[in-house]
């Protein structure tokens, strides 16, 4: 349940301007794979583009491939419906649906996708709580409004409406830039149980966060204002934070740049 | 200042209460014209009022899905050329006068396609009226969507008009019938368009696909012109009925706003 991805010569942007260029990374099944940099050298960007949702601004652009096991999903015959049904994404600040409940929410993805059983749907509800760490904390009120959650809770909501639909893929956009430190610490642990089943890429601002939960680190920068950010190196997170090849990485990470 | 702008409104009220509200009882309510002569002083609004609501209701059912489908189209789809040009009419659609909407109607539709008066034709004369409306207001509710969630809907897999239907137009919907309902308000006291497509009629007429058919505005309009006292107590009492109505369907608008604002 978990797929290889490889962008190969990737570059988006948007209309005229180029956010991030020209970069080639693998992402291996069932680990995490941190993305961290400055602001503005379009790490979530390239995050948007490995499910095809950076296409839904207007204007944007893409180059160059994604494979997801060998699959370019930018090829002309592929529907990017169904790219993000492989490809879940959770984002920045919680999402809920502020007009469906808990059990709704979770719901929705296979509701959507035209599952109408009720047991299938209890199920898959029950195991997508359970594997986000929230059906404790929900069991008794699956039928209240999501709104009614506290902000690590619709986090969690959140992963949960997105593993319901069994994604091979999880993309992290920032997934705790909006929590306090006591929900960090379930949504890591909770990524740290994921990985077992998912490929997970995580964008963070935070190194810490990015130590403490990734395998693999790529480390993303941009050269100046206007300019197009693009890959710098990529390794394992211990190499990466012990020892970085590159003189950009190692003055990003102990702190004298960005 | 503030209240010398609110004397208007009040001396609009307080006038229409005195004059109105001796004449307005059950009976007037629950009664036609049918039978009435000019002189005598009995008959009421009943078909006055199933006029208008069949009117106004008819020309909501109009109004809403066509008023949305345009809604949709300005914010969800990324058409960007054409959506300028089309606010633009909008824009000239909420500035054209309900007489010249009366008259269009009267030309293509009464006489034009040989309908005749009815009121459905009175009810097109008032979707063409409430349509900029509830454009408007619904692009302003779709706008307010946060970004978000549609990025969570489509991020779960959902095709665009998916998106659309069951996460954004939902989350919209509070915003988007306190709208309609005011829109609903603003037409509801249109004549001068009824007046040419619909026309009036003393009986009870509950088709509105046939026939000319009363209206509350038109009712009013009409004992108005009589130069008989008990005429001019019927207009004033039916004015009355007319504003009760509006000011329940504002009240529902308002309603609606507290309890469904967008969160």
């Amino acid at each position: 349940m978990a797929l290889r991805i490889e962008t190969v010569n990737l570059s988006c942007g948007y209309g005229a301007t180029t956010a991030v260029s020209d970069v080639s990374l693998t992402i291996e099944p069932k680990s995490v794979t941190a993305i961290i940099g400055p602001s503005g050298c379009g790490k979530s960007t390239f995050l948007r583009s490995l499910n095809r949702l950076h296409e839904a601004v207007p204007g944007a652009t893409v180059h160059g491939q994604v494979l997801l096991d060998d699959d370019d999903v930018y090829a002309p015959q592929v529907d990017p419906v169904e790219v993000r049904r492989l490809v879940g994404m959770v984002f920045q600040k919680p999402n809920p649906f502020p007009t469906m409940s808990i059990y709704d929410n979770v719901a929705s993805g296979l509701r959507l996708a035209g599952v109408r059983r009720r047991e299938v749907l209890d199920d898959a509800v029950n195991r997508a709580l359970r594997d986000a760490g929230l059906w404790g904390e929900v069991v008794n009120r699956l039928s209240s409004p999501a709104h009614s959650l506290s902000g690590g809770q619709q986090q969690r909501l959140c992963i949960a409406r997105a593993i319901a639909v069994q994604p091979q893929v999880l993309l992290m956009d920032e997934p705790c830039s909006a929590l306090d430190p006591i929900s960090t610490l379930a949504i890591e642990d909770l990524i740290t149980r994921l990985k077992d089943d998912y490929t997970i890429v995580i964008v963070t601002h935070n190194m810490q966060q990015a130590a403490r939960v990734s395998d693999i680190t790529a480390f993303f920068t941009v050269d100046g204002p206007g300019m197009a950010g693009r890959l710098v190196e990529t390794g394992s997170t211990e190499q990466i934070f012990r020892a970085p090849a590159q003189r950009r990485t190692e003055d990003y990470i102990t702190g004298r740049f960005g | 200042m503030l209240l010398v702008a609110l004397i208007p409104l009040f001396a609009l009220l307080g006038f229409t209460i005195t004059r109105g509200a001796h004449r307005l009882s059950p009976s007037f309510l629950t009664h036609s014209m049918a039978g009435i002569p000019p002189l005598s002083p009995g008959g009421g609004v009943y078909h006055a009022i199933i006029g208008t609501l069949e009117q106004v209701t008819l020309a909501a059912v109009l109004a809403v899905p066509l008023g949305l489908l345009v809604a949709v189209f300005l914010v969800e789809t990324p058409l960007r050329g054409l959506t300028g040009p089309v606010r633009l009419l909008v824009d000239v659609m909420t500035g054209i006068p309900s007489i010249v909407t009366g008259l269009f109607v009267f030309s293509f539709w009464v006489v034009g396609l040989h309908r005749g008066f009815s009121g459905v034709a009175g009810s097109i004369a008032l979707m063409i009226l409430m349509l900029p409306v509830v454009i408007r207001s619904a692009e302003e509710m779709l706008r307010l969507v946060p970004q978000s969630l549609r990025e969570a809907a489509l991020a779960l897999g959902l095709p665009r008009w998916r998106t659309t239907w069951s996460v954004v137009l939902p989350a919209a919907r509070g915003g988007i019938t306190t709208g309609v309902l005011l829109a609903i308000a603003r037409v509801t006291g249109e004549t001068a368009p009824l007046l040419l497509t619909v026309g009036n009629n003393a009986f009870i007429n509950t088709n509105p696909l046939h026939g000319q058919q009363a209206s509350l505005p038109v009712f009013v309009f009409n004992q108005t012109g009589s130069a008989f006292d008990v005429a001019v107590q019927r207009a004033w009492a039916g004015a009355l009925a007319l504003i009760a109505f509006v000011v329940v369907v504002y009240m529902t608008a308002r309603l609606l706003t507290r309890s469904n604002a967008p969160r």
